[in-house]
């Protein structure tokens, strides 16, 4: 299991200043989007973040992509420190690393033709003939579901679903290793999300590439991740490869998260937890475990002490005082 | 599992009986097209349904297939200019409400039918607070009564609406909520006319899970105790399945079919239903290898094909469903379907003409 | 069920000269398209400057003292009547007014196109670098432009001529000093909503370049903002030149700039109204077509930019 690494995230914290007053910024507080939190991703496999709005899976994202530096910890691809590359180096990691954005209408730039959009990684970071390029572009639409003489269209003139599929092509331009996906399918219809979803489980095993899933919707973490993790208040709470977490919930967040996802099956009888109030602010987290004000298990050392993180079965994490 | 946690269980759990009465919204032949510069988008297209007193009906069907259009046209606020009602009887309580004066629907809107909106944030006014903008609503509906009154009664129906500390929050400003929060000042305002049909155009797609289960359990519980019709407008399978008692599936405009939720789920006649059903992964089932998609899109409104809406994405297509849109066939159990091969069926019977 | 032949009320022929068809036509006419303005532009601005040489009827500098004060050819009651010669009338050196119209038509064109290409160019870069990079550089360059804002524009202009000397050249660049503020904060706006885009992320993390993420990714979506400014501007610029002729800041004489030409005719405003009148007309004419057809294209383009 362990031997083929291919992303590992240590100790990784994101804070933002909460800022007060026009010219002269104060600092009056941080955002703690995310909390010293430690993954890895495995080659060719998926590591999907559940959670819900606000947890820091965004953020977690854009710190792999380089779109925010951490406040402190590392992420390393394969041996390189993600954050400390540069020139070639860092042209290379461009080409390795790509993403998919939730929303497909606004991820392309609408004055660019489809095969400028999807070149660019390549354009930009290798020597590359504009052929060449090309015809790496014709391949791509042809992997996705698209023809390629779709290539000089604009993408006003596709649907959502098929920008998200070019979108798709757009990230795989550079051969990568690892591909980011925030949200995938949330804004599309419910047809055209099992078009995209086949489409992403081909694409990784036709390419064997890494995917980091960002995704509310649990069914979906279900048939595309490998492994999950499950996040509450920028930290890691729970994880486990997908089976295993689905079969045997621990932690209390996550039993009510699974609960109130619903099923597409008006028999299922699942036990419902529902959960008191709404996510605390970020800025100013509870003490303890973050969960303790809405958890319905908790304990007194709850709100004092930070829970462990504890191994519980062969590669299930959990951070909770009841176990 | 410690006994805390099983009395926190038990505390929570309620669900309601439900109560099913007679007929109260019969919608029939229906049609709400918009004159725009592409052409006639048909975005409601010959619709039948009723409504009971205190059932839930669903309406489900993919992004830009008629389903707001449809609600704001029960409501009478389809945008104008662009939108007119070309045909249909929409029957409230027995009464023809698209025979009403505009200017006597008010007595309408929020007494007698309601609707909560996507989005809270068009519903409420940013720079009024909460309460002044309950009474305001109030004021419509109990107009005898007094400022004071009508502030313990918004109150009472925050409370009713599972708003933690009414009195406190009625001073508070729309931005100083949250999502959830705002959604049921929303659904305040809309239950507070004592409505008998309640619309809910994807209320809570904006709203985090979590946030979400505690929404959907507050309707249920609003709907035992005031017996109000909900007509539910999703995408979300999910929520179909949890929260109501029927659904319609709109396709191009059209109900292409409608029936009880367990039929509709478990046993689908539409070729379209069936595909939908099938491409909804479920986080209950271990990896399948592939999932079911329909391929392609549906046709846009304002050039839509002379016979069946589905034509195109449909795996069972003939001759005949290209060139004639298909009848409604209904069994005994008040399930019905437009499509082509329930002709001929034993236990299905055709019910309208073919062609739209 | 009903079939859609009698569902739909389609309208009715009606004849042409029926209030909803003129209706209609004065629609398209002014609203869809804007034929109306397209042809006062043309007529009045482009077609002059483009062919004065060989279409204006006389030199427009050459005097001819015994034509002075010769009225428009229609005012034929004065002790001197109008010839057919000078259609619009002759001022006090006897110049033909119709062709000093004409040759003024070009400077006034030359003038606005030469000061919002090089005020366009300056505010937009600068909108774009404020916008995109943010923080002190944006800070820096948004109190610059609120100070420019803030200043009262023929003063400045006043004083810069002082300094420089009234020529063609000074007025294109006081014109462009005083525009490109204007274009930095409208394009700034626009590309800080437009960096916020999720296409702005993807080349970001596609490797790009800043300075390729600004002209490959940002500036092309300015650029229907961008042209609508201009042409919304060009009416104030022409304005503007005029205006700082009128008040001897801008051309100088004898070239015939429409601004002069109104100057010229103040003091003659009771007894030879023509003088003043005419280039003004003409300044009144192209500012308020230049008007119609930036909201038109405004619409056309882009109906969100409404605050333009
Ligand atoms: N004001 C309007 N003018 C013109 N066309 C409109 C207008 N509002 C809606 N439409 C069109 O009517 C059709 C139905 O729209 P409607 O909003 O009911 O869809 P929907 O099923 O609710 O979709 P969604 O899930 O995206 O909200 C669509 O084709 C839409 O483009
Ligand atoms: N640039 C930023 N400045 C300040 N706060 C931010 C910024 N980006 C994200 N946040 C905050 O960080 C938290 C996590 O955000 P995000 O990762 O986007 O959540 P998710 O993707 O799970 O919805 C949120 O509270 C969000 O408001
Ligand atoms: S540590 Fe305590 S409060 Fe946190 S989840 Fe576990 S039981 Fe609940
Ligand atoms: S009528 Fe024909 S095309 Fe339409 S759904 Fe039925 S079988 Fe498919
Ligand atoms: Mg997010
Ligand atoms: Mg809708």
């Amino acid at each position: 299991m362990e031997q083929d690494v291919l992303l590992q995230a240590t100790d990784l914290t994101k804070y933002f200043p909460v800022t007060k007053g026009l010219v002269l910024q104060k600092i009056i507080g941080w955002v703690q989007a995310v909390d010293h939190i430690n993954f890895t991703i495995r080659r060719g496999q998926t590591l999907a973040l559940v959670g819900e709005s606000g947890c820091g899976k965004t953020t977690t994202a854009k710190l792999i992509l380089r779109l925010e530096r951490p406040t402190t910890g590392q992420i390393t691809l394969e041996t390189a420190d993600v954050h400390n590359l540069e020139g070639e180096e860092l042209k290379q990691y461009h080409t390795d690393v790509s993403a998919v954005f939730q929303d497909p209408w606004s991820s392309l730039s609408p004055r660019m033709r489809v095969r400028d959009i999807i070149s660019e990684a390549l354009v930009v970071n290798q020597k590359v003939t504009t052929k060449e390029a090309y015809d790496r572009v014709d391949y791509l639409l042809e992997s996705v579901g698209l023809r390629a003489q779709q290539a000089t269209l604009y993408p006003h003139e596709f649907s959502g679903g098929q920008r998200q599929r070019l979108a798709v092509a757009s990230a795989l331009v550079g051969n990568p290793k690892l591909i980011c996906l925030d949200e995938p399918v949330s804004a599309l219809d419910v047809s055209i999300q099992a078009q995209i979803m086949n489409l992403l489980k081909d694409l990784q095993d036709q390419f064997n590439v890494g995917y980091l899933l960002v995704a509310h919707n649990l069914a979906t973490v279900r048939y595309l991740a490998h492994e999950v993790a499950v996040m509450y208040l920028g930290e890691i709470v729970e994880q486990a490869e997908t089976d295993e977490l689905y079969d045997n919930t621990l932690h209390p967040y996550t039993k009510a998260l699974f609960s109130a996802a619903l099923t597409a099956n008006p028999d299922s009888q699942r036990e419902e937890i529902i959960l008191r109030g709404e996510v605390p602010s970020p800025i100013n987290p509870p003490s303890g475990c973050r969960f303790h004000v809405r958890c319905p298990y908790a304990m007194d050392i709850c709100s004092q002490e930070i829970p462990e993180r504890k191994e519980l079965a062969p590669g299930h994490f959990v951070s909770c005082h009841l176990y | 599992m410690t006994s805390q946690a099983d009395n926190y269980q038990a505390e929570n759990y309620y669900e309601p009986e439900k109560n099913i009465g007679e007929v109260v919204l019969d919608v029939r032949d229906l049609r709400t097209y918009l004159y725009t510069r592409w052409g006639i988008t048909k975005a409601v297209d010959g619709l039948n349904f009723q409504v009971r007193a205190g059932e839930t009906l669903g309406i489900v069907g993919e992004s830009g297939c008629g389903k707001s259009m449809t609600a704001l046209t029960l409501l009478r606020l389809a945008p104008k200019p662009a939108a007119r009602i070309v045909s249909g009887e929409i029957f409230l309580d027995g009464e023809n409400i698209l025979e009403r004066p505009e200017n006597e629907m008010r007595f309408v809107r929020g007494q007698k039918i309601s609707m909560i909106l996507q989005d809270p944030m068009t519903s409420l006014n940013p720079v009024f607070t909460i309460g002044n903008q309950m009474v305001e609503a109030l004021g419509m509906y109990y107009q005898e009564e007094q400022q004071r009154g009508l502030r313990d009664r918004a109150v009472d129906i925050l409370r009713r609406m599972g708003v933690a500390a009414p009195e406190r929050r009625v001073m508070d400003f729309p931005h100083q909520m949250s999502g959830g929060m705002k959604q049921r000042v929303v659904g305040a305002m809309a239950i507070a006319g004592t409505p008998r049909v309640l619309i809910c155009d994807e209320p809570t797609t904006a709203l985090d899970v979590t946030i979400q289960a505690q929404y959907l359990r507050l309707l249920k519980q609003v709907q035992a105790e005031s017996g109000v019709s909900i007509i539910f407008i999703t995408h979300d399978m999910g929520v179909v399945a949890k929260m109501c008692d029927r659904a319609l599936v709109m396709y191009a405009g059209r109900v292409v079919e409608q029936g009880d939720i367990r039929t509709l789920f478990k046993n689908p006649s539409h070729p379209y239903t069936k595909a939908l059903m099938a491409s909804v992964p479920s986080m209950e089932e271990k990896h399948v290898d592939k999932l079911y998609s329909i391929e392609g899109q549906p046709p846009a409104l304002f050039d839509l094909p002379v016979g069946c809406r589905f034509a195109n994405r449909c795996e069972f297509v003939t001759d005949k469903c290209i060139e004639t849109y298909p009848p409604s066939f209904a069994n005994e159990q008040g399930h019905s379907a437009d499509c082509w091969l329930l002709e001929g069926q034993s236990e299905w019977r055709q019910v309208t003409e073919a062609g739209v | 069920m009903a079939t859609e032949g009698t569902v739909l009320q389609l309208p009715q022929r009606l004849p042409w000269y029926s209030v909803a068809r003129l209706r209609h036509l004065t629609n398209l006419i002014f609203k869809e398209y804007p034929v109306v303005w397209l042809t006062i532009l043309f007529l009045v601005l482009i077609f002059p400057a483009l062919t004065a040489d060989f279409t204006a009827p006389h030199d427009p500098l050459k005097q001819q003292l015994s034509k002075r004060l010769t009225p428009p050819v229609w005012d034929q009651t004065g002790d001197k009547p109008g010839t057919w010669s000078n259609i619009l009338g002759t001022d006090k050196q006897g110049r033909d007014i119709l062709s000093r119209i004409m040759h003024g038509s070009r400077i006034s064109l030359m003038v606005s196109l030469s000061a919002l290409a090089i005020g366009g160019t300056i505010g937009t870069t600068l909108g774009l670098v404020s916008g995109y990079f943010g923080r002190w550089v944006d800070h820096l360059i948004m109190r610059v432009v609120d100070t420019f804002l803030a200043l009262p524009l023929i003063l400045m202009a006043l004083v810069i001529v002082a300094v420089f000397g009234p020529s063609f050249y000074t007025a294109i660049g006081v014109i462009s000093v005083l525009l490109w503020s204007r274009y930095t904060r409208q394009i700034r706006a626009e590309v800080l909503s437009i960096k916020a885009l999720d296409f702005v992320a993807r080349a970001r993390v596609a490797g790009c370049s800043n300075l390729r993420i600004i002209v490959k990714h940002v500036f092309p979506n300015v650029v229907n903002t961008l042209i609508v400014l201009a042409t919304l501007q060009v009416g104030t610029v022409i304005l503007l030149e005029a205006t700082l002729s009128f008040l001897g800041a801008g051309i100088p004489r004898p070239n015939p700039a429409w601004g002069v030409m109104v100057a010229d005719g103040r003091d003659h405003i009771a007894s030879a109204w023509w003088i003043a009148v005419m280039p003004g007309l003409a300044i009144m004419f192209v500012v308020l077509s230049m008007n119609m057809m930036g909201d038109w294209l405004r619409d056309k383009l882009d109906p969100k930019l409404r605050q333009v």
